[in-house]
């Protein structure tokens, strides 16, 4: 377990001694010892018994959110051993032997030793949920601030100033060569920006995007790198009819795409063809992204170890889009082509 | 106006047309020899036609531009056909900030995309300029064509170029804090990590995806490029003389120059011959 800060610590600590003050109290009220004595009673078994649920979450509980049945077994083990530790502390204390106690009142020594398991796991239970529910705040804190980042990050990928510039030359070269061609290049160029734009501003799962969305989408960025690129680019894309109402998170595959074309086809010196497609199977919905282009290193791939621009961010971000949107049902492959090149693909449940 | 040759070297055809369509407009003399795609056909086809004039797109497939117009200045003949000076170079760059001040700082001609009319004419005329001089200046030229003075000027800029590039891709935008020296390399061998000693080490040579370090009596094998190694070596005890390889300068016994003027050197130690790359030769002068 992540150790816990001093203060954190002196905070339950305090809780500890009050629960132990009122478990003391109550005893009191129907029982013929003294206050005094209860209360100690009380403070040296309910001590004993948090420093052993402490320590064992010290030692044991490496992650809250996924050890907390754990719990299950420190909180019962714990108490036992604090209740026997509680009142060898007492005898220590006092001078006295407790075994008399257990002699001539068993129903008592078991009544207490009820109390505080109850005692010690409903004290357990409220700090467990209280603590999950502030992680769990400060995890869709960080979410937050990962998706509006993801956001900008999307954006200064897709507008990339040497994309941007490269596409307006090609555009301004049209313009005198071929204008209808110009056109029609202007035209790939509007929807793109739009998309891109629309893309990095809509909120996550706002506006539904169909999968022919999509794939309109990767046509129009295509057609877009194949007049820059010439012959050096060939692509088809592949959507079933079936499919093409799907919805899927705005340009989940751009990314995919770009990294294909960035680091596969363009520093090709003969290029190489793309091939996007959609497959559903078995309830999950596969769509890949094939290229024939260079391939790459897979740690390069992983994206871990350089975070260049346009190194790995956009397989992270595909990534982290994966997992919001779906969970642990979305997963990505990437595969490198005995041949060269690199086919990834993303699968994620049919239903939405 | 005198009849100029040029080359192009652009990976997007549109663009390599609306260059040559632009200069037939800016400078109707000029004539491109022909349009290449990648950095290795340009430095085939400069070699082969050898024209006056480059237009070297930085960004291309395989060898970038600069390190196209690096190898071209490193098989220019000194005597090519046989008194050709080394080409002029233009880099031709969609958006490169950092490459933009670089050339700047090198007085190189640049050229951003899409060219503009009015940036190109200043271009040729400054083409037109540095042409024209060395024809008039001729006779000195010929009479030692080894000191190639263009050549030795573009590598003198291309060496700035680099040492910009390196300052700046370094480690993010600015200059790169100082890294702390390197003393011990790990290198793997087998299931071993050996400990090597920056000191005993004589030369590191990159080969493919690895970096051979030899030392006196052995050889290593490293993962890591040697652009990244460089950082962190003593730019006093270990000197660069080719890209892939960096020596112990006090290692260094003999550099021999061959009858083309190549420079070459043999270490105390070894008995490998390494060759020294036009673009670090400067540093091999006579006391």
């Amino acid at each position: 377990m992540r150790p816990l800060p001093p203060t954190a610590l002196a905070l339950r600590g305090l809780k500890v001694l009050i629960l132990n003050t009122v478990i003391a109290l109550g005893i009191t009220l129907f029982d013929n010892h003294s206050f005094g004595l209860n209360l100690l009673y009380s403070h040296c078994i309910g001590i004993c018994i948090w420093c052993y649920i402490e320590g064992a979450n010290f030692f044991l509980v490496d992650n809250w959110q996924k050890h907390v049945s754990r719990l299950i077994f420190i909180v019962p083990v714990s108490v036992v051993l604090g209740y026997v530790s509680g009142h060898l502390l007492t005898d220590l204390i006092l001078g006295t032997t407790s075994f008399q106690y257990w002699k001539q009142t068993p129903r008592m020594a078991w009544g207490m030793l009820f109390v505080s398991l109850v005692a010690g796991g409903t004290i357990c239970w409220v700090f467990v949920s209280r603590e999950q529910l502030a992680a769990e705040r400060q995890n869709l804190e960080i979410a937050r601030r990962q998706a509006s980042e993801a956001q900008l990050k999307l954006l200064e990928s897709q507008l990339e100033p040497h994309m941007l510039f490269n596409t307006l030359a090609n555009l301004r070269a049209l313009i005198s060569l071929d204008p209808a061609r110009a056109q029609t290049m202007l035209d790939h160029m509007i929807a793109y920006l739009r998309a891109t734009l629309s893309a990095s501003r809509a909120p996550a799962g706002g506006t539904r995007h169909t999968l022919a969305d999509e794939f309109a989408r990767l046509h129009d960025y295509l057609e877009l790198m194949a007049i820059r690129m010439g012959p050096r680019l060939q692509f088809t894309l592949d959507l079933p009819d079936a499919l093409r109402d799907h919805p899927v998170p705005p340009l989940l595959l751009q990314p995919l795409v770009e990294n294909s074309i960035q680091h596969g086809l363009e520093p090709k010196v003969e290029g190489g063809r793309i091939r996007i497609a959609a497959s559903a199977d078995h309830g999950r919905l596969t769509l890949q992204v094939q290229d024939t282009g260079l391939g790459a290193d897979p740690t390069r791939l992983q994206g871990q170890a350089t975070p260049s621009p346009g190194h790995g961010f956009g397989l992270q971000q595909v990534r982290e889009r994966l997992a919001t949107t779906f969970g642990s049902e979305g997963a990505m492959l990437l595969v490198a082509a005995p041949g060269g090149g690199i086919s990834a693909s993303v699968t994620f449940p049919l239903k939405t | 106006m005198t009849v100029a040759t040029a080359l192009i070297a652009e990976d997007e055809p549109l663009l390599a047309m609306a260059l040559q369509a632009e200069l037939a407009r800016a400078w109707p003399a000029l004539q491109v020899l022909r349009t290449v795609g990648d950095g290795a056909s340009a430095v085939q086809a400069a070699l082969e036609l050898a024209p006056q004039v480059l237009f070297f797109d930085i960004r291309m497939p395989g060898l970038s531009g600069l390190d196209a117009a690096l190898e071209l200045a490193e098989l220019w003949p000194p005597a090519h056909a046989p008194h050709q000076p080394f080409p002029a170079l233009v880099f031709v760059t969609a958006y490169d900030q950092y490459a933009v001040q670089a050339f700047e700082a090198q007085a190189m001609d640049y050229l951003l995309k899409p060219v503009q009319a009015a940036r190109l004419q200043k271009t040729m005329s400054k083409l037109q300029q540095a042409l024209i001089e060395p024809a008039r200046t001729a006779p000195e030229t010929i009479a030692n064509p080894v000191t190639d003075a263009t050549l030795e000027a573009t590598l003198h800029q291309l060496r700035g170029l680099l040492e910009h590039n390196a300052r700046v891709t370094g480690n993010g935008m600015s200059t790169p804090p100082a890294l702390p020296r390197l003393q011990v390399l790990q290198a793997s061998v087998g299931q071993q990590i050996h400990m090597v000693a920056v000191s005993e080490v004589l030369v590191f040579e990159a080969a493919d995806k690895y970096l051979r370090v030899l030392t006196a009596d052995r050889e290593y094998l490293l993962r890591t490029p040697l652009k990244d190694l460089l950082t962190q070596l003593d730019p006093d005890e270990f000197w660069q003389i080719h890209r892939g390889t960096v020596v112990r300068a006090s290692a260094i016994a003999v550099v021999h120059r061959d009858d083309a003027g190549k420079l070459s050197l043999t270490l105390r130690e070894r008995h490998d011959k390494l060759p020294v790359s036009r673009l670090y030769a400067h540093r091999f002068k006579a006391m």
